[in-house]
């Protein structure tokens, strides 16, 4: 349609600037369209299962193409340990992978195998009529349906099943993609890769072994177990990544089945120099994430610099590592170390301030009990308001209170808990403690200070800790202090 | 049109017959209140059904059953039936025109017609149970005549019909019946209803709700009593896919009988 609006338009511009002496080229041009899009000859369409696509389309006019296409229920592996049964075009998830031209005529033979349970049919997003070819392609069990369509329009389109119920048709598997090639055909490139992420619900959770069945619940939650690509998890992993090589350039046809989730499309350590949003004919260039709605596809090209496994994410990131919606790629190869390094290093990292580095400072040395206090009082407001609280009061059922604490009568006790740490239960003022007190890593001078400052606040016994009494307790492990 | 014929002439069959026991291998369903799953009639009105009470075969016809019918009407037997009225593959599980397998004895048939069936029935005096009556003892579980709005009963449909019908079921009445004592209606197989494809659901689920025509108007959710009944979706979306000649590996059929008056 969009074709014959644009010829009208051209038709009348073309008249109303240059006069009736250019009529015949416009009729001739109106011709040449019309020779375009003559059907010559007839050919079966070879489908393939995902990742692979069939080859490029090399005729230069359109012809008639036949699709057989079966519908059939299958018992198949969704995880490891994990069967579903699944409802396919072609017997896998997703379903084969259509490959026209523009301008095809295509005669659909949609063939539902005796064994099916259930009535098929298919709506091709490909298919301007009612239904996209639901309505005429509804088919009973050891049936087939023909009906045919010319594919007008490229561009890549989601196909799926819409016999009621609708969601439950596609939520058991019934999706796949048809390819539209514009005249002309895509642009060249080493490899092309058929790839469809989709969402299971089950009754079970992820994981649960066994036989698991679809649950209508999860479904209308919107709230599945499983986001795969390729029918299920690690269809796309180990030895079923898809692969290339270094300098190559990579096209991947990527639908979204759904039922239900859009997905965040993102290839880890790749940015897609095209991505043709939405499936249509306008290229974005350098997308690191691209959207593709459910019921929707995109197509996106890149070039391949450097070796190594490329992750194939749904961005929306619990799904790829919790969910299953992980593929990879492997790229083999000889290094760029220019593109990409690879580790070069691995230094310690000593950001300022952390207790390593403190080593290296010179440490202030008092000389009389109040320089103690004072700089004690740094030193717990440095380590132990956290817990203890600046006002000493700790919390409540966590942090024993240091003020006025009968802990604190034993000046040997108090100097062991700060210079070694605590663990076990500690009886305060009548209330047990189960909180570890860590070792600080504070020096003897450091603890001395602390403790005296503790020791002259909040109504404690004023005790003065020297260096020397903390360097006379025994280093050693966490002090269990039993029975205080 | 040929529904309007078939039940006119199972009418006049049965004005016939007077009965008073309830005939052997069936179970009387009391007559009741009934809301369908297409729940509005052609103006949107919501719709309840008075059912009058009927007699209902308790299990499937099964292969053992239909080859006494075809040994007495040998018009209906794989070799001689005509190709209007069955598909090329009717009774395709059988090796020939009275033999299969004995394991299949007590088995449902399946791979007959809509035709046949009625053919079946009509010849012991009986009809195929219509949509309406065939749903109105389906919506019952073990314990309740009306279960469909629970989840037991939802989960028992689903975990069935989300189960491929390659191999063999099992042989009929084995498993538990209802609360009316009918079995077999879910688990085993599909069966055949005398109006068939008159839910006019079309191939388009998703458009039906537009639909506006007489009798009971389908539509594929819009029109829905209750969305959740996933069963019932698939079992009218089956149906819409069948002719009358079409014979399936996993469709057979029971019958009914009309409670006569005296």
């Amino acid at each position: 349609m969009k074709n014959f609006k644009f010829i009208s338009l051209f038709l009348v511009l073309v008249i109303s600037v240059t006069g009736c002496k250019e009529e015949s080229s416009v009729a001739d041009a109106v011709k040449k369209d019309l020779v375009k899009k003559q059907i010559v000859g007839e050919e079966i369409s070879q489908l393939s299962y995902a990742p692979n696509v069939p080859p490029p389309i090399t005729r230069d006019h359109p012809t008639k193409v036949i699709v057989n296409l079966e519908t059939k229920e299958v018992t198949q592996r969704l995880a490891d340990g994990v069967d579903y049964t699944f409802w396919t075009f072609g017997g896998r998830v997703p379903g084969k992978f259509i490959r026209v031209r523009q301008n095809d005529l295509v005669e659909f033979n949609l063939s539902n195998h005796p064994d099916s349970k259930m009535p098929h049919n298919i709506d091709l997003h490909a298919v301007t009529g009612p239904g996209g070819g639901a309505t005429s392609s509804l088919t009973a069990p050891g049936h087939t349906s023909k009906f045919s369509f010319t594919a007008a329009i490229p561009g890549l389109f989601v196909y799926h099943c819409a016999t009621a119920p609708v969601g439950m048709h596609i939520a058991n598997g019934m999706y796949g993609l048809i390819l539209v090639e514009p005249e002309g055909g895509l642009p060249k490139v080493d490899k092309e890769y058929y790839i469809m992420q989709s969402e299971f619900y089950t009754k079970g959770a992820y994981g649960d072994a066994g036989h698991q069945s679809f649950s209508m619940k999860k479904a209308l939650a919107e709230n599945p177990d499983y986001v795969v690509f390729n029918g299920s998890v690690g269809a796309l992993t180990g030895d079923n990544a898809i692969t290339a090589e270094k300098g190559e350039t990579v096209r991947l046809f990527v639908g979204n089945g759904g039922p239900n989730l859009v997905s965040s499309f993102h290839v880890i350590g790749e940015i897609f120099d095209k991505a043709f949003t939405e499936g249509g004919l306008i290229a974005n260039h350098n997308v690191q994430t691209t959207m593709v709605p459910a019921g929707g596809s995109t197509m996106v090209e890149f070039g391949v610099d450097v070796p190594g496994t490329f992750i194939l994410v749904d961005h929306s990131i619990f799904r790829a590592f919790n969910k299953g919606a992980l593929g990879m790629m492997s790229v083999s190869g000889t290094e760029d170390l220019a593109m990409y390094s690879g580790k070069q290093s691995d230094a310690l990292y000593q950001p300022e301030g952390m207790m390593v580095a403190k080593a290296a400072v010179v440490e202030a040395v008092a000389t009389n009990p109040a320089e103690r206090v004072h700089l004690g009082e740094k030193i717990y407001q440095n380590n132990c308001t956290g817990c203890h609280q600046s006002d000493g009061q700790g919390l409540e059922g966590a942090f024993p209170p240091l003020a006025k604490s009968d802990y604190l009568q034993n000046k040997l006790n108090s100097i062991a808990a700060v210079k070694n740490g605590l663990s076990g239960t500690v009886k305060v003022n009548n209330h047990n403690y189960n909180g570890a007190m860590p070792n600080l890593g504070l020096s003897d001078e450091s603890i001395a200070n602390v403790l005296t400052y503790i020791y002259d606040s909040w109504g404690n016994s004023k005790l003065v800790v020297t260096p020397a009494e903390v360097s006379n307790v025994e280093p050693g492990g966490s002090s269990e202090i039993a029975g205080h | 049109m040929k529904i309007y014929a078939a039940i006119a002439a199972a009418s006049l069959t049965f004005s016939a017959s007077s009965l008073q026991a309830i005939p052997e291998g069936m179970v009387k369903i009391d007559g009741g209140v009934f809301t369908p799953f297409f729940d509005k009639d052609k103006d949107g009105n919501n719709q309840v059904l008075n059912m009058d009470a009927f007699y209902l075969d308790k299990a499937p016809v099964t292969n053992l059953d239909y080859v006494k019918f075809v040994a007495e009407n040998f018009k209906w037997s794989k070799s001689k039936v005509k190709g209007i009225f069955a598909e090329p593959s009717y009774l395709k599980h059988w090796s020939g025109d009275f033999s299969f397998s004995n394991n299949l004895a007590h088995k449902p048939v399946k791979n007959v017609s809509w035709f046949a069936a009625t053919a079946f029935c009509e010849n012991q005096n009986k009809q195929l149970p219509t949509m309406m009556q065939w749903e109105y003892v389906a919506a019952a579980d073990e314990t309740s005549k009306m279960a469909t709005g629970t989840d037991t009963y939802r989960r028992k449909i689903l975990d069935w019909y989300g189960q491929p019908s390659n191999g063999e079921v099992s042989d009929v009445m084995q498993g538990e019946k209802n609360v009316w004592g009918i079995y077999d209606l879910h688990g085993l197989h599909w069966e055949w209803n005398l109006d068939y494809n008159t839910a006019l659901v079309t191939g388009e689920s998703r458009e039906d709700s537009k639909l506006n025509k007489n009798l009971f108007c389908g539509s594929g959710s819009l029109g829905a009593k209750d969305k959740l009944d996933y069963g019932a979706f698939m079992r009218f979306g089956y149906r819409s896919s069948l002719k009358g000649n079409y014979t399936v590996g996993n469709l057979g059929f029971r019958c009914a009988k009309k409670i006569s008056l005296q």
